[in-house]
């Protein structure tokens, strides 16, 4: 199924969960927020939510900034 | 000294010096000048996840623990209130509940002005929706003091144009603002060197929000340090309270009697 991931649409397989998207990305345990379809999906729901295709999702880090 | 308490958002700090992460050379040299500024509150912007990027690569939060610093996630290339809002959401999520933020919605890409209108939405919304709210704004006192009914913990009006280093360029609106304001009031913006920092809280500013002064001078760290010392000597000189100005004449300080014979 695509994903739109920070813009990008990229492919992973049907029912991953937002831990196994962040797991493939190889950011596991990077502290990281995501949004996804406009609402957050808070950390400790990363292991149950299931992604859909067609899902916009947002992922976010704390960068240097004034 | 020790009555003079720095509270924001009913947290206490030493340092009324806030400090920005941003355009440093490397992580190194931001944690070394933050660590010289003598500052606790650092700011940190929001930004997209480099998707593969090296995953290993280290960031900002390893030089700058959240444990030994306050963070104050931003909204920095905000325009509207939504994204504001957003933005600062899943700096929440980000941050495990943390409540403190700053807020800045811009109205233009070549002032960075702040958009006041949108400001003031998004800050109605962050105040019901539990944060407390550090508010960049422009100089102007009306809104200033709106930002405060509407429940806003600090209001930081901008010296002069982010990043422009040009000082404080109305002094007057300032101490009209501070004059009006019961909660803090920080210069965000402008500062370009130690002495404006110096003004701000010999104005009365409660303290000040800076990046680029620091980390585009020649010695960013050498500037963290002035910075500390200016923030530092203007909040005493501003609690000593200056001499009054005297116009037009002067006033010896040596004795005016006792001295020798004038010489014919």
């Amino acid at each position: 199924m695509q994903l739109s991931l920070n813009g990008e649409r990229r492919e992973f397989n049907d029912g991953i969960t937002v831990a196994g998207m962040v797991e493939a990305l190889g950011l596991t345990g990077k502290r990281i927020a995501l949004e996804r379809n406009g609402e957050i999906v808070p950390r400790s729901q990363h292991g149950e939510t299931v992604l859909q295709d067609g899902d916009v999702l947002e992922m976010v880090v704390a960068v240097g900034g004034g | 000294m020790s009555d003079d308490i720095f509270q924001i958002a009913g947290k206490t700090y030493n340092s009324r010096l806030i400090v920005g992460t941003g355009k440093y050379q490397d992580f190194a040299q931001t944690r070394e000048a933050v660590k010289a500024s003598g500052a606790e509150i650092v700011t940190v912007a929001i930004r997209r996840v480099n998707i593969g990027q090296n995953a290993g690569e280290a960031s900002l939060l390893d030089y700058l623990p959240p444990s030994e610093f306050t963070y104050l996630p931003n909204t920095a290339g905000c325009y509207t209130a939504e994204d504001a809002i957003r933005t600062l959401r899943l700096a929440r999520e980000l941050l495990d509940g943390h409540k403190l933020v700053k807020l800045e919605v811009l109205g233009d890409q070549h002032t960075l002005f702040p958009n006041v209108r949108e400001t003031l939405k998004a800050a109605e919304v962050l105040v019901k929706d539990g944060f407390d709210v550090m508010v960049y704004t422009s100089d102007d006192p009306i809104i200033a003091k709106e930002l405060q009914e509407i429940g806003c913990c600090a209001v930081m009006p901008l010296a002069s144009l982010i990043g422009s280093g040009m000082g404080i360029l109305n002094p007057w609106n300032l101490r009209l603002i501070i004059e009006q304001l019961s909660v803090p009031v920080l210069v965000d913006a402008g500062v370009g060197t130690a002495s404006d920092a110096t003004i701000a809280l010999e104005l009365g500013c409660d303290g000040i929000l800076m990046n680029t002064a620091i980390a585009h001078a020649k010695d960013p760290v050498r500037m963290a340090r002035a910075m500390k010392l200016a923030v530092e000597a203007g909040r005493e000189s501003f609690l000593a309270g200056r001499m009054p100005k005297k116009l037009y004449s002067a006033d010896p300080s040596s004795p005016v009697s006792g001295l020798i014979a004038a010489s014919k």
